[in-house]
């Protein structure tokens, strides 16, 4: 069969092709598209759920978000968990994987073990947290009057409940940091080893220095990126087990734009919420689509 | 990377520092269950002690699946996850096949499309979908939890890198056979696709089983609850300080994943390391 474009094959083809990309063009126009332009038009109303009207606005939802205290908390909050979280599992999650692939000793054992949070429901396991956190009876407190040290109200005590909920995310993604990690340490071709270890690479620090730092920087930088996408997008352990308090202390963005929208039904000005938020994850994405990806290689 | 030579000293310290790791990991888990089996007595004492002293495990499980509908949470989750990945399925690979495979006016457009898809959370379109849902009165059913997602641009992206890989002679060959490109879907590119298609499934049914910010805009109706709502609802109304039921709940909420996940570790891991590219 030649592969020669007459007219008519072509459009043979393009019928073809289209009756069977149909589908999945019509549910990305009804699910993707058409809700991304519309949470842009909404955010430029007044909509309320419910009311019958709506009113153009203009910016007038960026303005008020601009001088509303409980968005700028939010949008700070969520920028602290994500310097904490994304540094936090980066560097725990190579850890990981370097001590892991280092020696053959119970390396799946430790694998299975370190990466097991991350396949379990977050829900399930922030309601454990919480119940490992309480004040009186959690085993973290008891653990740490036990070695004299003073217990703390970890949830509820406006200082500390922000970096509470970046430990439990720090413990939930830093299995997935390691595991793209490996992925990372199994591609580098074996012979680099061989070839530093005549040039006079003699223990673990110089192999790690000249072989695996410089073929891993680019995967690094890869689990960065998603990591802070990720980070930008805490909700379950903030929607579960603080609602935001105490005191705003850990309200965050999408929990913000989740009670806009669906707790105070103020729909047009939850949209504005959501359009920031996506800016800012769009960018991240976008950074690792179209530069990053190109650079990783994975085997 | 291969065994590097380590010594005896760095081999020990490897141990050490991975099994206090491994302590804090696992922590949790260990908590849950044990707990799942202590009476409330017990749960509530300054006096711990990690194993049980009496067990409680009938009184806490039964109390689990009775003061809540925890099995009636299961089957939803197990409904919708698998409508989820049929519907992800039949909707991805056809596309993924023409994007691989036919050559058509406006082909670059429809994947630039995808890519461009690729790139927004599902948090940004909630507040449409909610309205549109609303507005046809789909909200409240079964239908508002997985038509969301019946299709995964994701699902195309990884298909569609996998079909490029497939040779163009298999494809010749089952033409002249007289097989449509719909046949060749289907009976063609599918079997040559299942180790991919494994890791897809894997990346989608533990995202969709564990999801809690869809669901929780999506329904409010108890008997359509999934799992995460299900115990987040058990924990709200009456469960919160009731720890031995509702640590029992939250450990069926997880098992079957995590099952799941012990018996296959190297494919979880590589559908999961696989799709990481999604982020």
């Amino acid at each position: 069969m030649t592969a020669i474009d007459t007219p008519y094959r072509s459009w043979r083809q393009s019928a073809i092709a289209l009756s069977l990309a149909g589908p999945a063009l019509v549910l990305m126009a009804i699910f993707m598209i058409g809700p991304l332009v519309c949470v842009v038009l909404l955010s430029l109303t007044n909509y309320q759920l419910g009311a019958s009207t709506l009113s153009l606005i203009g910016l007038g939802n960026y303005i008020e978000l601009a001088q509303d205290p409980t968005f700028q908390r939010s949008l700070q909050n969520t920028l602290i968990y994500a310097a904490i979280v994304v540094p936090g599992s980066v560097l725990l999650g190579l850890g990981a994987a370097l001590l892991i692939e280092a020696d053959s000793s119970l390396r799946s054992f430790y694998r299975a073990v370190y990466f097991l949070p991350v396949m379990a429901t977050l829900i399930a396991m922030a309601i454990v947290w919480e119940f490992m956190l309480h004040p009186q009876f959690g085993v973290v407190n008891l653990t740490l009057k036990a070695i004299g040290m003073r217990p703390h109200d970890w949830l509820h005590d406006g200082s500390l409940a922000l970096f509470s909920l970046c430990g439990i995310g720090v413990w939930q993604s830093l299995g997935f940091n390691m595991v793209l990690f490996m992925a990372g340490l199994t591609s580098i071709p074996p012979d680099l080893y061989e070839a530093a270890a005549v040039d006079g690479a003699r223990s673990s620090l110089d192999r790690f220095r000249l072989v695996t730092w410089p073929m891993l920087g680019p995967v690094s930088l890869f689990v960065i990126v998603i990591t802070a996408i990720r980070s930008f997008q805490v909700f379950d352990t903030v929607a579960v087990l603080t609602k935001g308090e105490p005191n705003k202390s850990t309200e965050v963005l999408l929990f913000t734009m989740y009670s806009e929208a669906f707790s105070f039904f103020r729909t047009g000005y939850g949209a504005a919420v959501t359009v920031v938020f996506l800016l800012i994850v769009m960018a991240f994405a976008a950074l690792k689509t179209f530069f990053l990806d190109r650079r990783v290689h994975y085997s | 990377m291969s065994d590097m030579r380590i010594g005896p000293i760095a081999r020990v310290a490897r141990h050490i520092v991975l099994m206090a790791g491994g302590v804090v990991m696992i922590a949790p888990f260990a908590i849950m269950v044990l707990t799942s089996f202590k009476p409330q007595s017990e749960i509530m004492s300054a006096d711990f002690h990690l194993f049980p002293e009496h067990w409680a495990l009938i009184q806490n499980y039964s109390a689990a699946t009775q003061k809540v509908s925890l099995l009636r949470y299961m089957l939803n989750g197990l409904i919708v996850t698998a409508a989820i990945f049929t519907l992800q399925v039949l909707t991805s690979l056809p596309a993924a096949y023409a994007l691989a495979k036919l050559r058509f006016r406006g082909r670059d457009t429809l994947f630039g499309l995808v890519l461009l898809c690729l790139l927004v959370p599902v948090h940004a379109t909630a507040i449409p979908i909610y309205l549109l849902l609303y507005k046809t009165g789909i909200l409240n059913t079964y239908g508002a939890l997985i038509l969301p997602f019946a299709l995964s641009v994701f699902g195309i992206f990884l298909m569609r890198q996998f079909f490029m890989t497939v040779p163009d002679d298999l494809i010749d060959a089952a033409r002249i056979d007289g097989m449509r490109d719909f046949g060749i879907v289907w009976r063609v590119m599918l079997p040559t696709a299942v180790p991919a298609l494994i890791a897809f499934g894997i990346f989608s049914v533990i995202a969709h089983w564990n999801d809690y910010f869809w669901p929780l805009i999506a329904v409010s109706n108890e008997h359509l609850f999934t799992p995460p709502l299900g115990v987040a609802f058990f924990r709200e109304n009456g469960g919160g300080t009731d720890y031995g039921p509702l640590m029992a709940a939250a450990t069926v909420t997880i098992l079957p994943l995590v099952a799941a996940f012990l018996v296959a570790q190297r494919r979880f891991i590589e559908g999961i390391t696989f799709s990481g590219m999604k982020g």
